[in-house]
């Protein structure tokens, strides 16, 4: 119960800062918003979507996936600030259960994710997406995008608590990129060559990309392959696998802050 | 059992080649301020966030306010503040939010942390910034604010990490002020420093430390005298004969001479400083020398710091 408390006072802290300095995180979802842009009329009139379909409502499932998986950057960075400023050594000199960190940044993180899930959302109904589902299914659409989200919050934690140095995070921001980038959050892998497409069609993001346009009821680039008919059940699989293995790895690298 | 506020016995901590701690021995009785002396790569960091429960050691062992630091780590942080290095508050938010936070955090209710909140913020002279940012706040009100956030639980103990490097003096002497108000209401506070001035100024007692254990202990007073007596030098005036002068003098107290012939001066090192001076004056009479400037110095800190190290190296 401390611990939980613990917890709910360190997210307020984080969600205090949104009332103080609104410009970070409004800057996060123009971030956002501009990927959004710069794909969905950029570069979407020379993309074509197999098995038919129009590109706004392909991408912006993707574009959602693709904004929880860059999230794991500001988890491990919002870390690693306050091992380095001495704030985490002074939580851990207070009398708070030692999931009480942790499930601060977890708190504060999700709630950021939630907020920009939303906005997203309604920036692509303003730009022509539909959702041509119903409601539960959409609602389960974004529930499983958290889901991602939290799995990859714990490797931020991960990230964060046992690299101290800046160059931890500037390499899962150089990262972030190419694990993005190889997936089906932006083009269907079924226009990539075999081999990329064999490993796009395998990453967490895509299966999470593809139930989420499996869900929303738009065109998923899918004809065959795991995708065709597990992606929901690879989306939840995924994550659960991943927060499965960070989750014991974040609490030992805590566990060695005092080695 | 034991009374004392502080206790570590044989505490070892290796960090790859370095053996960061090597029997480091500590007890400070409660209610005081101990200096804990040293310079870079000393181990006193090592040492304090030992006591605070934020490291393993590799052996020895250490209570903190009665609590083992190993088996009872979850009682000494309820008693213990700690003030690290570098001033460990949320920069963006404000003062008074900083403190509600810590204050929540050590178990406060929301409202009993916003009253304990608004009376350190008054004690610690920080009222009028309270609302303002932690990052336009000067080096010295964000020091005063750390402090004020290791003290919201009126700590048994309260450890002071190089609390005033890199500030300015002024800035310096505010920290000063409220380290004696927290140790006026009873805590105890172990102060590590590398200035040797902040130890002599605050601390009752102080602890030398060089290579990982405690090379000297004692008041600063009981440290100056182990490195020697006390300093007396005469300022001879430029008219007399300073050698000739030097060799009355060392003979009337039985003490050997050292002249400085660009000063014109001559010190002896005495065993107690106000009985020499008394004998320095009457030789000085008898020989009819009326001196520029006699003084009566205790060797400082620094010397006492010089030696210690010094001899340590050699060992």
């Amino acid at each position: 119960m401390t611990t939980l408390r613990a917890g709910w006072v360190i997210t307020q802290r984080d969600l205090a800062h949104w009332v103080r300095q609104p410009w970070a995180p409004i800057f996060g979802l123009l971030f956002s918003i501009m990927l959004l842009l710069v794909f969905g009329f950029l570069f979407g009139g020379a993309i074509t979507v197999p098995g038919g379909g129009d590109y706004i409502s392909f991408l912006l499932p993707g574009m959602l996936a693709l904004s929880m998986m860059f999230g794991v950057e500001s988890t491990a960075t919002a870390m690693a600030n306050d091992a380095r400023k001495g704030i985490t050594d002074r939580f851990r000199s207070m009398p708070i259960g030692s999931a009480s960190v942790a499930l601060g940044r977890v708190g504060a993180d999700m709630a950021n994710s939630t907020v920009e899930v939303l906005v997203l959302i309604l920036g692509g109904l303003l730009i022509g997406w539909r959702i041509s589902s119903d409601p539960a299914s959409a609602a389960a659409a974004v529930l499983l995008l958290l889901l991602l989200r939290f799995a990859v919050l714990w490797i931020g934690i991960f990230v964060g608590l046992s690299f101290r140095g800046e160059g931890a995070t500037m390499a899962v921001q150089v990262l972030v990129w190419p694990i993005g980038f190889l997936s089906t959050a932006i083009v269907s892998a079924e226009t990539m060559p075999g081999w990329l497409g064999a490993i796009a069609a395998w990453n967490p993001l895509s299966a999470t990309a593809s139930a989420a346009r499996e869900l929303f009821g738009n065109p998923t680039g899918i004809t065959e392959g795991p995708l065709a008919d597990g992606a929901v059940w690879l989306a939840i699989g995924w994550p659960v696998l991943l927060t499965a293995i960070f989750v014991p790895l974040s609490a030992r690298a805590y566990r060695r802050l005092r080695d | 059992m034991t009374d004392n506020a502080l206790e570590a016995d044989g505490l070892r901590k290796r960090y790859g080649d370095l053996q960061a701690l090597d029997g480091f021995d500590l007890t400070v009785p409660p209610g005081v301020i101990h200096g804990l002396l040293g310079p870079n790569g000393a181990g006193k960091t090592t040492a304090v966030k030992a006591l605070a429960t934020l490291i393993r050691t590799d052996g020895g062992s250490a209570r903190v306010a009665g609590f083992d630091v190993r088996t009872q780590a979850r009682e000494v942080r309820r008693r213990i503040g700690l003030v690290g290095q570098n001033a460990a508050v949320d920069e963006i938010l404000g003062g008074r939010q900083n403190l509600v936070m810590f204050g929540r955090l050590f178990g406060l209710s929301t409202a009993a942390a916003r009253a304990r909140a608004d009376e350190l913020l008054d004690t610690f002279g920080l009222t009028g910034a309270a609302e303002r940012a932690v990052s336009t706040y000067s080096g010295g009100m964000r020091r005063r604010l750390d402090l004020a956030a290791g003290f919201i639980l009126t700590p048994a103990v309260l450890f002071l990490d190089e609390p005033t490097t890199g500030l300015d003096p002024r800035a310096r002497n505010e920290v000063w002020e409220s380290v004696r108000e927290i140790a006026a209401r009873g805590t105890t506070v172990l102060l590590t420093t590398q200035y040797l001035d902040e130890a002599d100024q605050l601390a009752a007692r102080i602890s030398v430390m060089n290579h990982g254990r405690v090379v000297a202990d004692g008041t600063p007073d009981e440290l100056k005298r182990q490195v020697g007596g006390d300093r007396v030098t005469v300022t001879v005036p430029r008219s007399e004969p300073l050698e000739a002068v030097a060799q009355r003098l060392a003979a009337a107290l039985g003490e050997a001479a050292v002249t400085d012939a660009d000063t014109h001066r001559v010190t002896f090192e005495v065993g107690a400083g106000v009985v020499a001076l008394a004998d320095i004056v009457r030789a000085l009479d008898q020989l009819g020398i009326a001196p520029e400037d006699l003084v009566l110095r205790r060797p400082t800190l620094d010397e006492v710091f010089l030696t210690l190290t010094d001899k340590e190296v050699a060992r």
